[in-house]
């Protein structure tokens, strides 16, 4: 095993926990920026794949343009998940 | 042994399908839906890849025969744009939704119908 498959394995494994964190996360706002994480290194690994065009376009658009436009959605409505926990009463889930 | 790209995008696509099949804010629903195209996108590059050969860009001392496959390139390139546009008017519609029914929780969106 040489370098490049460590950095391979290294940035997939970097991008599937930042995928579990970007759904797994209450606050919204934290996801999107999770979100954005999972196109930059999904960015990098089309670089490391010998697409340099698609890598260009999934860093402008993935990444910044598409985040964006979340925190946009996010500010105009609510930014943390509405869940109950400790242990709700019958009219609470109804 | 499967190749870890192959791996990472079927996770990617995993990983979206069950923020969109289990959780009831339809913000993370659209969190999902983003993270599975990307998945997608990421499985059509590195289904094109040949290990050792060189981006599919005309120059000098690479010939035609030492490039990646450029057409799964052109195919994702088209894609990504189509998501981020579905993604745009999917969030334009949350927010209408939002200032309608006051709330993001699909389970009581579905209550308030009619």
């Amino acid at each position: 095993m040489n370098a490049i498959a460590i950095i391979e394995y290294l940035i997939v494994g970097i991008m599937i926990l930042s995928a579990v964190l970007a759904v797994e996360w209450r606050d919204l706002l934290a996801a999107a920026v999770g979100m954005a994480a999972v196109s930059l290194f999904a960015s990098i690994l089309f670089f490391m794949l010998q697409a340099p065009d698609v890598a260009m376009t999934e860093a402008a658009i993935g990444a910044a343009l598409s985040a964006a436009v979340f925190i946009f959605a996010i500010k105009r409505t609510q930014r943390f998940e509405t869940e109950e926990e400790e242990k709700p009463g019958w009219w609470v889930r109804w | 042994m499967i190749s870890v790209y192959y791996f990472g995008a079927i996770s990617l696509i995993l990983i979206g399908l069950y923020a969109v099949l289990v959780k009831k804010n339809l913000l993370k629903i659209l969190i999902g839906l983003s993270i599975m195209e990307t998945g997608v996108n990421l499985l059509l590059i590195s289904i094109g890849y040949v290990s050792g050969r060189s981006a599919p860009i005309l120059s000098e001392g690479i010939g035609p025969n030492q490039a990646v496959d450029p057409i799964p390139q052109a195919l994702v390139l088209t894609a990504i744009v189509i998501g981020v546009a579905t993604t745009a008017m999917a969030l334009s519609v949350a927010m209408l939704i939002y200032e309608k029914y006051g709330t993001l929780n699909i389970e009581e969106i579905r209550r308030l119908r009619g």
